[in-house]
């Protein structure tokens, strides 16, 4: 099974790298950008092929290590 | 004055309840609403529980706060503006401050140490000075709690990356390691800059009509009630009920900073302020209050980055990043010039008044991050009297108990701790142990991971002497530099000032000075950061009280006058208090860079004969909160050690008359873990030995206490046989006890009859001692 796991900011944290993304692109001509958020997909290979328990593992990995629950959110989706 | 406020849509009415959640006590809502004649709308709650927070209003501290002595022939300003200052000469002061950012940093970590600098910085360039310095004082509890290592490591990466990414070198600072901080760890800021004396910028909004003009990042919810959060007390539940967590930005900092010094040198500011704790509210209201004015804001002008803020949300936000500016009428211009030159936002906000009341404009349902704005005619959303918000805010003398007695006698330690006879312990052993311990060992881990020496400044760095020196480059008018030589250094040890608050509390000012001294500096001036328990529990204001006083006597006996400061109380966790911690920092100058000390004894000082000398008062032995008897106790004990200011004196002075008569080889005071710990570290730090005796002043007393006694006002001196006659002169001249200890060279750390130690044995468990926490990052 594989795994992609999304870590981003949560809304209402200010994200610099986005907003320097932003700006950047204003200045390359993109002027219709409003808003940039820049977040991480961690791509995980699991061995099994039980899902229930694959998914269980993963939001433990995510409040341990991948993500930081103070100012992240995650969500990951698993592939056959 | 205007119509009463307008309560927006959605919004809870003010309630005593409302007041309470908000952290304003049943009397504070009363007074608000007897002095308001209405009940207030929620923004304004909002603005009254911030501002009358502990954290803005001082209002358990301040009455103490004025015994501290705050004037002196050096001092360009006191406390009361964003930082305070002092002359360095030729028209230049250093600005300094120093403040806590405690609970964000339990909270996350990494941006919690992170804005903690980030503000720091602030209150620093807000002065109209370029920063050149920063140093941190740090706590974390147990070593082997299982916060600990995850807490270490993200506020020291914080730290860094901020101050690095900057470009302000991080160069010294100190950290401790004890259970009262298992669940309330303290991160304290500090930083220093030089402007010219008379080019000082203040938070004023003088000059009535003149605009307000915000600048910088925009307006998000982040850590709303932050400044109300640092006023109450941890429980389990505070963990799970976070605001939005404040994030710093460095890069957006390094453009305010340049954007701002540019604009000030344009004179075309009538004052500024940066946005802190209770940001918008808090700089608004400070301002107007220093000038005596009124404030008009209209928040729809607000930049904000997040859609649907309330005027609640605006005044409140602890977005960084942010100043609040009050330009000359008319010159609005230069400033926005000087902002699309950096790529910040600037925007007018609002104008200054004469009513004395702070008000604020708002359009209910107006929300520019929406296509397109429905602007309709603003009405009022706040109508307060400065005077409530800021001096006329609480004030409480609140009552103060002393505790029970607590300690035991020095005699009565000794037989516990070692169980019997001293004979039976291996001095040596002991201090191997001692000097391998987080509390005592090399801080490496910590400092390699700040930049010490970006703008080519550092003279004496992390390690290397007591106190942290850096060069100035001072500006003149024509283009030409005068440098400077500034001596840093960041003391407290909480452990001595349980044991006796008021000596304690003395204790921190003694050393953070004698540090200075040990580097060759003379002390100018002190920035402090108080950090207490509960102020409502009378034993802890009875604490903050006797510290208060051991403070005010030692800066007045040492001439140091207190410039600035922050109090940061509430710190405990589920009514355990911290350690009671009065941080100082205090800023010294040296004459020349010829002047400067470090602590290691010279390799080359071997084959020449360097003589060791011990300066001051001799040992009693007194073991009392010493990390020896922690570690054999767990618990922090015994008899409070004291301090004599009259001999602390005396010693200070003459070692800066050695200093300054390059009479010396190192200085290194006795401090934590003691003279075996000073002697060690002298030695360990360039790796040579050095045989010494025990005291001869010593008595009847065991070797382990005479060894690990942290007894102040003492300092290990080590200089050229030659110089002998002249040190011992200087000494008697001062009155100063002096006596040799012994030589240095040899490859070991040889005590006489006690113990020998070889210097890369101790070299080893001092270079690993964070090991513990950090495992292999190292």
């Amino acid at each position: 099974m594989k795994a992609n796991v999304y870590v981003t900011l949560k809304q209402e944290v200010l994200d610099p790298q986005g907003d320097a993304v932003r700006r950047a692109l204003g200045a390359l001509g993109f002027d219709d950008v409003k808003r940039v958020r820049v977040g991480k997909l961690i791509e995980i290979d699991l061995e099994g092929a039980d899902e229930a328990a694959a998914k269980e593992e993963l939001a433990s990995m995510c409040e341990k290590l991948l993500a930081n629950p103070v100012i992240e959110d995650f969500r990951f989706e698993l592939e056959k | 004055m205007s119509a009463s406020p307008v309560a927006l849509p959605g919004e809870p009415a003010a309630t005593e309840a409302l007041a309470k959640e908000f952290g304003l006590s049943a009397d504070e809502y009363a007074h608000a609403l007897e002095v308001l004649g209405r009940t207030p709308t929620y923004a304004e709650l909002g603005v009254i529980s911030v501002m009358w927070s502990e954290h803005c209003s001082y209002k358990s501290s301040r009455v103490h706060l004025a015994r501290l002595p705050t004037e002196g022939p050096k001092v360009v300003q006191g406390p009361g503006e964003n930082a305070g200052a002092v002359d360095i000469g030729d028209g230049f002061c250093a600005v300094f401050k120093m403040e806590s950012h405690n609970h964000p940093s339990y909270i996350e970590p990494y941006q919690g140490a992170a804005t903690g600098v980030g503000g720091i910085l602030r209150d620093v360039f807000t002065m109209g000075a370029r920063p050149i310095a920063s140093l941190n004082s740090l706590r974390f509890g147990r070593p082997d709690h299982p916060k600990t290592p995850h807490l270490l490591k993200g506020v020291v990466a914080g730290i860094g990356g901020y101050g690095n990414c900057i470009g302000v070198p991080t160069v010294g600072g100190e950290v401790q390691f004890d259970p009262s901080y298992d669940g309330n760890i303290l991160v304290n800021a500090f930083t220093v800059g030089i402007a010219k004396s008379e080019e000082l910028f203040f938070g004023t909004a003088s000059g009535v009509g003149n605009p307000v003009i915000y600048v910088g990042a925009r307006t998000g919810r982040d850590g709303i009630h932050g400044a109300t959060m640092a006023s109450a007390e941890f429980g389990e539940e505070t963990e799970s009920k976070l605001p939005t967590v404040q994030v710093g930005d460095p890069f957006m900092e390094k453009l305010l900073l340049e954007a701002c010094l540019e604009i000030f040198a344009s004179d075309c500011l009538e004052g500024v302020q940066d946005m802190g704790a209770a940001g918008l509210t808090s700089s608004s209201v400070e301002m107007a209050s220093r000038a005596g004015t009124g404030l008009e804001l209209d928040l729809d002008a607000i930049p904000r980055r997040t859609k649907a803020l309330s005027p609640y949300e605006m005044l409140l936000s602890e977005s960084q990043e942010r100043m609040l500016m009050v330009a000359k009428a008319g010159r609005e211009q230069e400033v926005f010039d000087a902002c699309a030159k950096w790529d910040l936002e600037a925007a007018v906000v609002g104008h200054v008044t004469d009513t004395g009341r702070f008000v604020c404009k708002a359009t209910p349902g107006y929300d520019p991050m929406v296509d397109p704005p429905e602007k309709a005619a603003p009405e009022v959303v706040v109508d307060l009297p400065i005077g409530l918000l800021a001096d006329d805010a609480p004030k409480y003398d609140r009552p103060q108990k002393a505790p029970g007695v607590r300690t035991m006698t020095t005699q009565e330690m000794t037989s516990v701790s070692v169980g019997g006879a001293s004979s039976q312990v291996d001095v040596g052993a002991e201090l191997r142990a001692l000097i391998g311990a987080p509390n005592v060992g090399s801080k490496r881990w910590i400092w390699r991971q700040y930049d010490h020496v970006v703008r080519d400044g550092t003279v004496v760095g992390p390690g290397e002497g007591d106190a942290a020196v850096v060069r100035a480059f001072c500006e003149e008018a024509d283009g030409s530099i005068l440098e400077k030589f500034l001596a840093v250094s960041v003391d407290c040890n909480g452990r001595h000032v349980f044991l006796d608050p008021l000596q304690g509390g003395a204790m921190a000012v003694a050393e953070c000075a004698r540090n200075i001294v040990c580097v060759g500096g003379e002390p100018l001036g002190l920035t402090d950061c108080l950090n207490f328990g509960n102020p409502e529990v009378p034993e802890t204001m009875w604490a903050f009280a006797q510290a208060i006083d051991g403070l005010a006597s030692a800066c007045r006996a040492l001439g140091v006058p207190v410039v600035s400061g922050n109090v940061s109380l509430y710190n405990e966790t589920d009514g355990k208090p911290i350690l009671p911690t009065p941080t100082v920092a205090i800023v010294g100058q040296l004459r020349s860079a010829e002047d400067r000390l470090g602590l290691a004894f010279d390799p080359a000082g071997a084959e020449a004969g360097h003589v060791i000398a011990h300066l001051g008062v001799p040992s009693r032995g007194a073991l009392g909160g010493s990390e020896w008897l922690f570690a054999k106790q767990g618990r922090v004990s015994g008899e409070p050690v004291g301090i004599d200011l009259d001999a602390e004196v005396a010693l200070q002075k003459a070692v800066l008359t050695l200093a300054r008569g390059h009479l010396l080889a190192s200085a290194h005071d006795v401090s934590e873990g003691g003279l075996a710990v000073c002697l060690a570290e002298s030695c360990l730090t360039k790796g040579v030995g050095a045989q010494v005796r025990m005291p001869q002043t010593g008595g009847e007393l065991p070797p382990e206490a005479y060894l690990f006694a942290e007894e102040p006002s003492r300092i290990v001196v080590s200089f050229a046989p030659a110089h002998k006659d002249a040190v011992r002169k200087v000494c008697e001249e001062h009155g100063v006890p002096f006596e040799v200890l012994g030589v240095v060279g040899g490859d070991a750390l040889d005590i006489d009859g006690v113990c020998s130690v070889p210097v890369a044995e101790l070299e080893a468990a001092h270079r690993t001692a964070l090991d513990a926490i950090v495992g292999d990052d190292a």
